[in-house]
């Protein structure tokens, strides 16, 4: 594993430690509702400040249980993660065309191009971006 | 976590739409050029707004024992100026709005003004500053998310503060009330929003490189010396 799959590694690592641990020290149970959403809560602050307050306007649509919700969070989640997946696809696919291309031809002269087209073809995606990077003039 | 529909008095929602609908309309305008001027960061401007639309679906919980979401704003403004930002934030709440009943049509001006107009400039602003003092490119994103995330919560709670003073402690008292929900339970998804932003701003280092000079996030230095830390450090 090179070193920048590590640090990309351990910036997921820390992001999952950050919610799992609330979870796992049990800090919401002094409430009632652990772990409700801090919305619910405002909304709970406002009849508690306000207690006349009668919300004006409900929402156009509502999902009709809580699975419905979720399904329709996950599929939020789902196409924003499709349009990263297919942008970070689409550009290493690019690189590893352009690598193939200038190895086929042989044009680009300097010893960083064969590091760059070599890594390209078979290890893994760190590897093949610092060769080709070197090997391009930018 | 944005305001429910409905819960904020009219003439605040009619306040807050006013003070968004321009950064909105200017926004758009950005956005076209953008698109116009350089069709190929169409997909990058694509990507940036799907960001915002996996963070914001992402309701993580928190040391203060509820759940919240990022927001995801940092990432595209830190990118193409926090203009383009205030349209694909809103795009991202009005799909709340209208599907998920999460956030509303009557407070989306409200929330447009926090998550997409507030959050980017904040976060662009931070990062900006860093940049300019010298500090490594990737360290100023982290904050920049950072600020981007906590001060659209912030926001979220002033504006609830200003619609429901506290009857014994007024503004301040309703002030510490709403910040307690929302800004302290937000620190730590802010530090979880400034972590993604690194990682996939580090995966646009490797794969972007000549859109990221383009854009001024990368400087290429006269020296030939290589400007980004992660990829350049790799093969030495």
């Amino acid at each position: 594993m090179s070193r920048n799959a590590k640090i990309n590694g351990l910036l997921l690592l820390l992001v999952a430690a950050l919610a799992v641990l609330p979870l796992a020290l049990g800090l919401g149970d002094h409430k009632e509702e652990p772990f409700a959403g801090a919305d619910a809560e405002a909304e709970t602050a406002i009849t508690e400040i306000d207690p006349d307050y009668e919300p004006w306007f409900s929402p156009l649509y509502e999902p009709p249980s809580g699975e419905v919700e979720s399904a329709l969070f996950a599929l939020q989640a789902a196409i924003g993660t499709g349009v990263l997946a297919y942008y970070f696809g689409l550009r290493r696919g690019r690189r590893q065309g352009e690598a193939r291309e200038r190895e086929r031809a042989g044009t680009d002269p300097g010893s960083g191009t064969g590091a760059g087209a070599g890594a390209g073809a078979g290890a893994g995606p760190d590897d093949d971006v610092a060769g080709a990077g070197a090997g391009r003039t930018v | 976590m944005h305001i429910a529909e409905g819960f904020l008095p009219p003439a605040h929602a009619v306040a807050w739409g006013a003070a968004a609908a321009p950064f909105v309309v200017h926004g758009a305008r950005s956005l076209i050029r953008e698109v116009r001027e350089h069709p190929e960061s169409t997909l990058l401007l694509g990507a940036s707004g799907a960001f915002t639309f996996v963070l914001s679906a992402l309701k993580l919980p928190s040391v203060t024992g509820s759940c919240s979401h990022p927001t995801g704003t940092g990432l595209g403004a830190i990118l193409f100026r926090p203009p383009v930002m205030a349209v694909l934030g809103t795009i991202t709440l009005l799909f709340q709005a209208l599907l998920l009943a999460h956030g509303g049509l009557t407070t989306l001006g409200a929330n447009v003004f926090s998550m997409a107009v507030v959050g980017p400039w904040a976060g662009y602003g931070v990062y900006r500053l860093l940049r300019r003092t010298g500090v490594p490119l990737m360290t100023a994103v982290f904050f920049g998310a950072f600020a981007a995330d906590l001060s659209t919560y912030c926001v979220t709670s002033v504006q609830l503060a200003l619609a429901f003073p506290d009857p014994g402690s007024g503004f301040v008292g309703a002030l510490g009330k709403f910040g307690s929900i929302f800004a302290v339970t937000q620190i730590p998804l802010a530090v979880s929003e400034g972590l993604l932003t690194v990682l996939v701003m580090r995966m646009l280092v490797q794969s972007s490189k000549g859109e990221l000079t383009r854009l001024g996030v990368l400087v290429t230095t006269a020296a030939g010396r290589k400007p980004a830390e992660p990829a350049g450090a790799v093969t030495r």
